[in-house]
């Protein structure tokens, strides 16, 4: 079981919601995905993607202006 | 969710940048929500597909003879949007199907060689795209 770390601070839409989707695509069953970002409207919106895939969200932290998202694939 | 008709279908008329824009973070953001997603280029989109063609359209208001897309280049360079190419790598990176409609590349002369056929899942007409269309939940015409 590994945890994948995804920066994408800086970014913005579509980019944060691919890379975590890009990233989910590469892990394996009970891998944890990681995303550090910035965009606002990615934060709520990731965790849109993770229940429309049936994945698991474990957890949104907000740090000042960013935000990570942990995702179990 | 019903597999069946968990899919985008967009048609991609325009080949204007600010539109092109539009399909390819549509179709990235259907792929990234666990969608299928097609896109569907014909007429000045079609263009797009054309070796060196994608970042070439002109913007569909306040063009100015390219000085406005220069502007919004360069707005769109400090705000950090991705590029076209980066967008049509990751749509195709996430499964995203593309089809070229043959008629278009008829009537524009264009051939199969003057296209970027790495991109291209398909040549199709009509009938490719309601197929497409009938089993998506989402269809849209750019």
């Amino acid at each position: 079981m590994a945890v994948v770390k995804i920066n994408v601070v800086g970014e913005t839409c579509p980019v944060p919601l691919v890379e975590a989707r890009k990233a989910l695509r590469k892990a394996s069953p009970g891998d944890i995905i990681e995303i550090t970002g910035t965009h606002p409207a990615s934060k709520k919106e990731i965790p849109m993607a993770v229940e429309a895939l049936g994945l698991e969200l474990v957890e949104v932290k907000e740090e000042g202006d960013s935000w990570k998202i942990k995702i179990k694939r | 969710m019903d597999e069946s008709n968990n899919k985008a279908t967009i048609i991609v008329h325009s080949g204007d940048m600010d539109k092109i824009y539009s399909a390819l973070i549509l179709g990235n953001g259907a792929l990234s929500m666990g969608m299928e997603a097609s896109l569907y280029f014909t007429f000045w989109g079609l263009q797009r597909l054309q070796k060196d063609g994608l970042e070439k359209g002109p913007l569909s208001k306040m063009h100015f003879l390219g000085l406005g897309k220069w502007m919004i280049k360069r707005r769109m360079k400090a705000a950090n949007v991705a590029s076209l190419e980066r967008l049509i790598q990751d749509y195709k990176e996430l499964g995203g199907k593309i089809i070229a409609c043959e008629m278009t590349m008829e009537i524009m002369g264009v051939k199969k060689e003057d296209m970027r056929q790495e991109l291209i899942d398909e040549y199709g007409a009509v009938g490719t795209y309601i197929k497409e269309a009938r089993e998506s939940q989402i269809t849209l015409f750019i």
